[in-house]
């Protein structure tokens, strides 16, 4: 009886998940896989029906139209080469800057560090897209930037910095940088500081002993910190949108366009489901380094 | 060509004209308002094996580290081979140090762990893969240099860290409880390896230990701490037989220890009432200790003879009677408690040297407890 409880106990809770998964992935996961091989005709809903009957017979209809267009107009192929590139150049700068910070974090005194993971997650607390706003001001032709810029004499006129890739980096970097550092913080501060003295003692200089020691064990805090930066970049409308160049779409505003200015919903879902194999791939990776890792740790 | 002075074996005088090999002197350490080390004063010789012994927060780890490099003394100087070390970082000493998590990089295999100090001086990479392979057979883990720290055992992760710092050839190899995360019987096993390795080697090993028993047996001196203070350097008979007070003689080993006061003080003996044991101790060859005076007399449990009968006539002192209140069979000896007529517990071990021989000694029964002049240590501080 208890056994049963117990069984049945576990159920529920690995259940919940999935049943979560089933309903709010996978579900709508299927439907817009399932639009993306119909056409478009102008009707409610705005696609053509998957079974069709014909005679009393039903038929499947798969249109692979969609897909086609996706790969003859130049404009998608540019728009994901273009989200991938802003996608892996922000990650990058947020390695780079969040790495210096976990590191800080992870070393600082027990009570300095609460204070500082807590200024991390601070601008959460504040309307992610009031922050994005907030940069326009900073970063307009008549912004508190080119403003200061100009009192200090440093430039005779304005900087051209909204509405170019330099301003969607900083408005990725700015947003995401908490996923960087969080995880690679969480990663290094379980690291055994006998270690760098092992390495010290043994004759490397510090910067030898990070290379050699702190970087390779904290690898599976990089590639974490990197996808969470990544995934969510490479489809982000927001930002683009507001503080992007207006000639060159990310994938997001793409996706975004088709769905509400088009009314292309199976040209849509397919921007989509290729969106969704681009990211598989560095999922998949990912998972693998994970299972890696835990694996070796004893 | 024997009479050609080989580079190694230069004389410690040639350096430091008092043959210390390191010198420690003054040495103080403060965390804060603690002071974790106090004015500590040493001399360490070329080749010997040095063991630090005290219990936790004694000072010995710090002290161990800042040979090493990672903290730096407050006061006084460390100067290792005449060199002052004050200025010197831990990665341009001449000194290694086994960690006691042994501290093996995880990530990399044995083979890496240990070529890693070699990776650091630049060498090629077939001198490199000799030197790892001969420190590896020494350490006797030759053929597991492709395993990962994870994959082995405590023992042989202990050997891989040995490996890796002997690996560059210290003159001064720093232990911090080398053996404490073995099991009692690889302990002892690799307390004898260690011993050989050094001879082998011809290293100056400084070891931080807690446990008596791995100082005693690889220690050529010891060096005992409490609350940051060197309290007694000496050989490991030294120390056990004649402690210098009541601390060490506590700490080391186990021991019967009484307040006393001295009755009579003739040229080679002292007469010492004990209230405690009721009875007079009469202690050969003691430092001067006038008449009157307030001492402490420490006997050594396996000292003390036990037995049914009466003491012969006449040896009326350091003799004394109880009732046997507790026996505790450890096999190889056997330790008795005995309830004084003074109400005094007292320790007694007796080795068990037949096999089921003469009727033993019960519970409850009477015994008469005595001891040699020259057992009793009468301690001043």
């Amino acid at each position: 009886m208890a056994r049963l409880t117990l069984t049945s106990g576990r159920r529920l809770v690995a259940g919940i998940p999935i049943l979560w998964l089933l309903v709010l992935f996978l579900i709508p996961f299927l439907i817009v896989f399932r639009i993306s091989f119909s056409e478009v005709r102008l009707a409610i809903p705005p696609y053509t029906p998957l079974i069709v009957w014909h005679h009393g017979r039903a038929s499947l209809e798969l249109h692979t139209s969609a897909y086609a267009f996706l790969f003859t107009d130049p404009l998608y192929i540019s728009s994901y080469l273009y989200s991938l590139k802003v996608a892996a150049v922000s990650t990058l700068c947020c390695l780079l800057i969040g790495y210096p910070m976990a590191y800080a974090i992870a070393r600082a005194g027990a009570a300095s560090r609460q204070v500082l993971l807590m200024l991390v997650v601070l601008p959460f607390w504040t309307s992610f897209l009031l922050r994005v706003y907030a940069w326009i001001g900073l970063l307009n032709n008549n912004g508190v930037i080119n403003n200061v810029l100009l009192y200090l004499g440093i430039i005779r006129h304005p900087l051209v910095l909204l509405q170019t890739d330099f301003a969607v980096y900083i408005g990725i970097v700015y947003s995401y940088l908490p996923f960087m550092i969080l995880p690679l913080y969480a990663n290094l501060e379980k690291h055994d500081p006998a270690l760098l003295e092992a390495a010290a003692d043994l004759g490397a200089r510090p910067w030898r002993a990070f290379l050699a020691i702190t970087l390779p064990q904290s690898f599976a805090g990089i590639v974490a910190g990197s996808l969470l930066v990544f995934i969510p970049a490479v489809g982000e409308y927001v930002i683009p949108t507001l503080l992007g160049r207006t000639d060159q779409l990310m994938i997001g505003r793409v996706l975004s366009d088709e769905f509400f200015e088009n009314r292309d919903w199976p040209v849509a879902s397919a921007v989509a489901i290729v969106i969704l194999l681009l990211l598989v791939i560095p999922i998949m990776l990912f998972q693998r380094i994970q299972r890696r890792e835990l694996e070796a740790t004893p | 060509m024997n009479d050609r002075p080989q580079p190694n074996m230069r004389t410690p005088a040639a350096v430091d004209p008092d043959g210390a090999y390191v010198r420690i002197a003054n040495v103080s350490k403060k965390f804060g308002d603690f002071t974790a080390v106090a004015e500590v004063s040493l001399d360490i010789r070329r080749g010997e094996i040095f063991c630090l012994l005290g219990g936790s927060g004694s000072g010995k780890t710090t002290l161990l580290r800042m040979l090493a490099g990672f903290e730096t003394p407050s006061a006084g100087s460390i100067c290792i081979d005449g060199v002052d070390m004050r200025a010197i970082p831990p990665y341009e000493r001449p000194v290694n140090m086994m960690f006691q998590s042994y501290a093996l990089f995880p990530h990399m295999s044995v083979e890496k762990n240990v070529a890693f100090g070699l990776e650091q001086e630049g060498l090629t990479r077939d001198a490199i893969r000799r030197q790892v392979g001969e420190i590896l057979d020494i350490v006797k883990m030759g053929g597991y240099n492709a395993r990962k720290p994870h994959q082995l055992s405590g023992g042989q992760r202990q050997r891989v860290a040995l490996a890796r710092a002997l690996v560059k050839r210290p003159k001064l190899l720093l232990l911090d409880e080398p053996l404490a995360a073995l099991d009692k019987k690889l302990r002892e096993h690799t307390q004898f390896e260690l011993l050989n390795i050094q001879q082998q080697l011809g290293v100056t090993f400084i070891v931080v230990t807690h446990d008596q028993e791995e100082a005693m047996t690889l220690g050529q001196r010891l060096g005992v701490m409490n609350h940051g203070r060197i309290v007694q350097v000496g050989t490991p008979a030294d120390i056990y037989e004649s402690p210098g007070n009541r601390f060490v003689a506590d700490f080391i080993g186990s021991v019967n220890m009484f307040a006393g006061a001295v009755r009579a003080a003739a040229p080679d003996s002292l007469s010492i009432d004990c209230g405690e044991l009721g009875a007079t101790v009469r202690a050969a060859r003691t430092p001067c200790s006038a008449a009157g005076a307030s001492v402490w007399v420490a006997i050594r449990p396996e000292k003390i003879n036990i037995g049914r009968q009466a003491p012969e006539a006449g040896v009326a002192d350091n003799a004394v009677s109880g009732t046997v209140s507790e026996i505790a069979y450890m096999g190889d000896m056997s330790i008795y408690l005995v309830r004084l007529v003074s109400g005094t517990l007292l320790r007694v071990t007796l080795p068990n040297v037949m096999r089921g021989g003469e009727r033993p000694i019960l519970r409850n029964e009477s015994v008469w407890l005595s001891w040699h002049d020259s057992s009793p240590v009468v301690l001043t501080e």
